[in-house]
């Protein structure tokens, strides 16, 4: 498993593994939406936490496609299943490795980004904490979506609208705590309806991942 | 018949489909530590999914087979081969997933040794299969399953695997392959042909099978 892990990092890490995607499309979007919303400091600083949130979801969303298909394209994913590795491991593994490529880089460059969209003093260390306890569940949600249509060519559609609807309880309540947290309010309920959120589907995601996955490799 | 050894793999009555559509039924064969089994049959005949069947990747609609479980090493069509990766690194990773460590070995036994350390990316399509066919080696699994193992691969290397199969079957494993060479194998013939399933529509949702 360590091994699966310390691989995809590798391929993630060299050239057009696609490391930074997520960071750069964050990147832009926070760029971007103080030009296009005018420069005012106090309505910029009133959506920031719900623009951070959804720009680091779309972030995440744009790297799933290749989260399975590239092992599926070249066999690696066929010879996975007859390793002695489970394939609950392998997609445990696969959404880690994601999420250490994708959602984690977010969450340590979401304070730079929020000094961009004007983020109120008190709000940075709920914005990280929100996106630090929201974020493994983007992973594992999308490595599910990745699992679903991993057989389709071009299933980057069929991904992306059937894990939109999956993201919105974490979108919810993610950016409630990142507002809150910036207004100086209570966030108690909000994170923990987040982290119970991101444990439950860690929890019993990871094997109708591997069900699916079953199916589709037949 | 004198007395043989225990088999490695037991196929008796083994009816598989492709698509939910039976492509054949009531395969029996057994594999004997030692032998290999070449199976044959015109394109479509069903040797992949045959064999994909006894590798675990799909339910079979009917019989049983005993000793497949976590015995067989499996090749199929594609490599599993990281571009960006180096040979030495692609082996190294299938060893460490299947737990065994002699990755010198079967670089040597492939002719490998001295591209071990140049990207896979850049190995021709002969030098890519000898790769992926190194990887049975570090699995060290006793039963070797591989489809159609000697495509792009040239006279020389043809050889060498046959070779390569032989020290496996002397080590007292087994190799199962659907091939169209004849690769001066001790082992049977096994022809697919007369176990083509009758015409018949899907009937089951096999997603649920």
């Amino acid at each position: 498993m360590i091994a699966l892990l310390l691989r995809d990092l590798r391929l993630s890490m060299r050239a057009g593994g696609g490391f930074g995607l997520g960071l750069a499309f964050f990147l832009i979007v926070t760029v971007l939406v103080p030009l296009s919303v005018g420069p005012e400091a106090k309505l910029l600083g009133t959506i920031a936490p719900g623009i951070l949130w959804l720009g680091a979801l779309l972030a995440c969303l744009l790297s799933l496609d290749r989260l399975l298909a590239l092992d599926w394209e070249d066999g690696t994913l066929d010879l996975l299943a007859t390793s002695p590795l489970p394939l609950e491991a392998v997609v445990s593994v696969k959404a880690l490795a994601h999420w250490i490529t994708t959602g984690l880089p977010l969450v340590l460059a979401a304070p730079v980004f929020g000094v961009l969209l004007n983020l109120a003093p008190p709000g940075y260390l709920w914005l990280v904490l929100s996106l630090m306890v929201g974020t493994p569940a983007l992973s594992v949600i999308g490595t599910f979506g990745a699992a679903l249509t991993v057989g389709l060519k071009r299933g980057g559609l069929l991904l992306s609208l059937l894990v939109l609807p999956l993201y919105v309880p974490t979108l919810v309540f993610g950016a409630e705590v990142a507002r809150r947290g910036a207004v100086g309010m209570e966030t108690t309920t909000p994170l923990l309806m987040l982290g119970g959120i991101t444990m439950g589907v860690i929890a019993l995601l990871p094997f109708a991942s591997a069900a699916v996955l079953r199916i589709n490799l037949r | 018949m004198t007395d043989l050894p225990l088999p490695l793999l037991d196929v008796s009555n083994l009816a598989v489909a492709r698509g939910g559509v039976p492509v054949l039924e009531h395969v029996s064969f057994a594999l004997y530590p030692g032998r290999a089994l070449i199976l044959r049959g015109p394109n479509g005949s069903g040797k992949t999914t045959l064999l994909r069947t006894l590798a675990g990747l799909q339910p079979p609609i009917e019989g049983t087979m005993t000793g497949a479980d976590d015995q067989i090493a499996y090749a199929g069509h594609a490599d599993g081969i990281k571009p960006t990766l180096s040979v030495l690194e692609n082996l190294r990773f299938w060893a460490s997933v299947f737990a065994t460590a002699d990755v010198d070995a079967a670089l040597a036994g492939f002719d490998l040794t001295d591209l071990a350390h140049r990207g896979a990316g850049t190995l021709s399509a002969g030098q890519k299969r000898r790769l992926g066919l190194a990887r049975l080696a570090v699995t060290g699994r006793p039963i070797w399953m591989l489809d159609e193992p000697t495509v792009s691969l040239d006279a020389k290397s043809v050889a060498r695997f046959a070779d390569q199969v032989r020290a496996h079957l002397a080590g007292g494993g087994a190799a199962l392959m659907a091939t169209h060479i004849d690769l001066g194998l001790d082992g049977d013939v096994f022809d697919v042909t007369p176990c083509r399933a009758r015409p018949r529509a899907a009937t089951m949702d096999e997603a649920f099978l």
